[in-house]
């Protein structure tokens, strides 16, 4: 056969290019987990007492609680007492004033993931369309920028420690107001050992100039990775949020489970975008990432409006669930979504819609990827409660597979208790076909370009949902991620 | 430019072509006619590298150089370019954004530079005339929603585009009306250069009428039974393909 061809083979063995470890050293506490390990966290951060009393609470919620078991994937046991709690930059006790007295090692590890924190705060009031990275480097932040642009809007914007020593009264009034203490086995670890994450406060009537945001990072063996990121947007503000994450190359799973919680006043609107691309592990799946989060906002005011976004192609396992409570009337929640699942990667991910209110309205727009072995589903919730009168959901829920030893699952749980309510659910799959590769082959196309353009063109009701800069970032992943998807 | 010779072809241990043999030389433009199933489109495929095909017989040269060896897409830079029957959809992926890719890949290879999106969207409005498309074509998904006519003035264009040397038009004229295929017909006859060469596969005459061809053959149960001028299309349309059949059954040879 002298015509055959085989479309996936120049895609094989590439590896992956984020995989490098910056050699810093690290103060980390010993493995394991009991109250004084927290007492220790809370003592070295100089937290004020409540947050104290915040994580032993949680702490003890966490002990009488168990790992879910209904979502769709399989993972060997977690040790949690083998994992080490606390880990920061030894530098931390002399906290970098301003970048030149950053690690440069750290600085260069910034450059190869393509952050270039010294460019960004050159052009800082320059013009408007900048970037502000708040960047965790394991759990502690260690560099802001473009905190006077934002200061003076009156947006408070960085680590979530230092606006615990800044803002006290704002944490203790929304700390744990989203996502309670007790809501999931993964928060409730979170809320007790939580690191360091992001904090922005959006006054009143302001719109954030510009896009937010805060690459994390992953870079030491054996630690769990737990941020903790709360916004704000308070009546008739505007924030735009991007949430990126690579992660070096590690040989043992790294469990990460974050918490993030959002809080939108009446009038305001939330949105937040997340091109998630930790390590996926190798071909079988040693090594990758676990990442267990729970993500939900809160539209508390009327007319309020929050809209996620994610791009998830990294991971060994992702269990993901960005949702929306919507109890003000008229407030509107949105939820974009593209999972792509390669070699032995596993995804349960999607959304809650909570509809309280009247007339809220939601829209799901979810767009799964699978390839090699990889396994993807869909779950999601769309609840109207009692007194949620008009309330309308639109779910769109499209699988896309690649090759024949993967699968898609779709799990749409739907709950109305208010007969006025309208739900719609439209469900795909689909296969690239050999016809569509040949068609692109024929222009001229190589298979992998073929296959890239086609599943990005399956995304593009998510991609054009994300800020410029990202969804160029997210189709260069998506042809990075799906490298090797078929052998 | 293009010698096939004694193309033998199987698709899952069935026999299609048996014995092709084909000269076509610069400039030319070559009709295939023949019947359902005498593998017509199977020729198409097989010079254009579709898997799914056994070559068990025989060679193709391409300027020279065996085709069947190389790579679908190496065969397309290099000048080959199928204008596809039923041309697929790709949904979410805009014309335009194929066609950038497609140019700048033959254009590597080329040894050209790629074009940056002023110069290509210059370039390309100029080719949008040749098929009567406006603007708005570029920005669809490709095929998607699109009518018969207009997958087809699509394949057309992206002829124009690439500039190929070798065009093989797969059944262009299916599913036209008349004036979508004179608007077809159009834009092939002025792609119609002394450098670049054609096949029409076709079933029908009616195409020959706006696309005048040097040669025309007759393809019968695998085998090339008549070739001629342009006047045994018309011949074949009078008399009907059923009088091939028993011409080829006596053995006809091929005109001059």
């Amino acid at each position: 056969m002298t015509t055959a061809t085989d479309p996936y083979h120049a895609l094989v063995n590439r590896e992956y290019s984020e995989g490098f470890v910056t050699d810093i050293e690290s103060e980390t506490l010993p493995p394991g987990l009991d109250e004084d390990v927290i007492r220790v966290i809370s003592a070295k951060k100089k937290e004020p007492e409540f947050l104290l009393n915040w994580r032993l609470e949680a702490f003890r919620h966490w002990q009488t609680m168990r790992e879910p078991r209904w979502a769709s994937v399989h993972h060997a046991p977690i040790d949690y007492q083998a994992l080490s709690y606390y880990s920061a930059p030894k530098s931390d006790a002399d906290r970098p004033k301003s970048l030149d007295e950053v690690d440069p090692e750290l600085l260069r590890t910034y450059e190869k993931l393509g952050i270039p924190l010294r460019e960004q705060e050159m052009l800082a009031g320059v013009i408007g369309g900048n970037v502000a990275v708040d960047a965790v480097f394991d759990s502690v932040s260690v560099a802001t920028t473009f905190k006077k642009t934002l200061a003076e809007k009156g947006i408070i914007f960085g680590s979530f420690s230092e606006a615990v020593q800044t803002h006290p009264e704002l944490i203790e009034q929304y700390l744990g107001s989203v996502v309670p203490v007790g809501d999931n086995f993964f928060a409730a670890l979170n809320s007790a050992v939580f690191s360091d994450g992001s904090f922005c406060y959006v006054p009143k009537g302001v719109r954030c100039p510009m896009e937010l945001s805060t690459y994390f990072r992953i870079n030491q063996a054996n630690t769990g990775q737990f941020e903790r990121t709360l916004l704000i947007a308070d009546e008739g503000s505007y924030v735009s949020y991007l949430e990126g994450c690579t992660a070096p190359q590690r040989d043992e799973n790294q469990l990460h489970a974050a918490v993030v919680e959002l809080v939108a006043l009446a009038d305001a609107e939330i949105k937040y975008s997340t091109v998630q691309n930790w390590y996926p592990g190798d071909a079988e799946g040693k090594g990758g990432i676990y990442n267990f989060v729970t993500k939900r906002g809160d539209c508390r005011g009327d007319r309020a409006k929050i809209s996620w976004t994610q791009v998830e192609t990294g991971s060994a396992i992702t269990w993901k669930y960005p949702s929306c409570v919507l109890r003000g009337n008229d407030s509107i929640g949105e939820f974009y979504s593209v999972a792509l699942t390669n070699n032995a990667q596993q995804a349960d991910t999607g959304t809650k819609m909570i509809h309280l209110g009247r007339n809220t309205s939601s829209t799901i727009i979810s767009k799964g990827i699978s390839a090699g072995k990889g396994h993807n589903a869909y779950r999601g919730l769309v609840k109207v409660g009692k007194g949620a009168e008009g309330a309308r959901n639109y779910t769109q829920c499209d699988s896309l597979l690649i090759g024949d030893k993967c699968s898609a699952h779709t799990f749409p749980y739907i709950e109305v208790q208010n007969p006025s309510a309208s739900v719609e659910h439209e469900a795909t799959t689909s296969k690239i076909s050999d016809d569509q590769l040949f068609y692109c082959m024929q222009r001229g196309l190589d298979a992998e370009d073929a296959v890239s353009m086609i599943v990005n063109g399956f995304c593009k009701e998510v991609f054009r949902e994300l800020p410029m800069e990202f969804a160029v970032e997210a189709q260069k992943l998506l042809g990075i991620s799906l490298e090797g998807s078929v052998g | 430019m293009l010698e096939i010779r004694n193309l033998c072809v199987e698709t899952d241990g069935k026999p299609i072509l048996k014995g092709i043999n084909l000269s076509v030389k610069a400039g030319e433009v070559h009709a295939i006619m023949g019947p359902n199933g005498s593998g017509k489109s199977t020729l198409a495929h097989v010079l254009s590298g579709r898997d799914g095909y056994e070559v068990t017989a025989g060679e193709v040269l391409y300027q020279g150089v065996d085709l069947l060896d190389r790579a679908p897409e190496e065969r397309a830079r290099d000048g080959v370019f199928l204008a596809f029957q039923y041309p697929v959809e790709i949904p979410g992926v805009s014309n335009v954004y194929l066609l950038k890719a497609a140019l700048n890949a033959v254009r590597k290879q080329r040894g050209e530079e790629e074009l940056d999106a002023m110069d290509f969207m210059a370039y390309v409005r100029e080719k949008l005339k040749l098929v009567e498309m406006d603007e708005s074509f570029l920005s669809r998904a490709v095929n998607q929603g699109f009518s018969g006519g207009e997958k087809k003035r699509n394949e057309i264009l992206q002829m124009a585009v690439l500039e190929p040397r070798l065009a093989i038009l797969d059944e262009t004229d299916s599913g036209l009306d008349i004036d979508a295929l004179r608007i077809v017909a159009g834009g092939v006859n002025s792609l119609r250069t002394p450098e670049r060469s054609m096949i029409l596969v076709t079933h029908y005459q009616r195409l020959l009428d706006y696309i005048v061809p040097d040669h025309v053959h007759v393809l019968a149960n695998g085998q090339i039974v008549r070739s001629g001028g342009r006047e045994l299309a018309l011949e074949l349309e009078e008399k009907g393909y059923s009088w091939i059949n028993q011409a080829g059954a006596a053995g006809g040879e091929a005109r001059p």
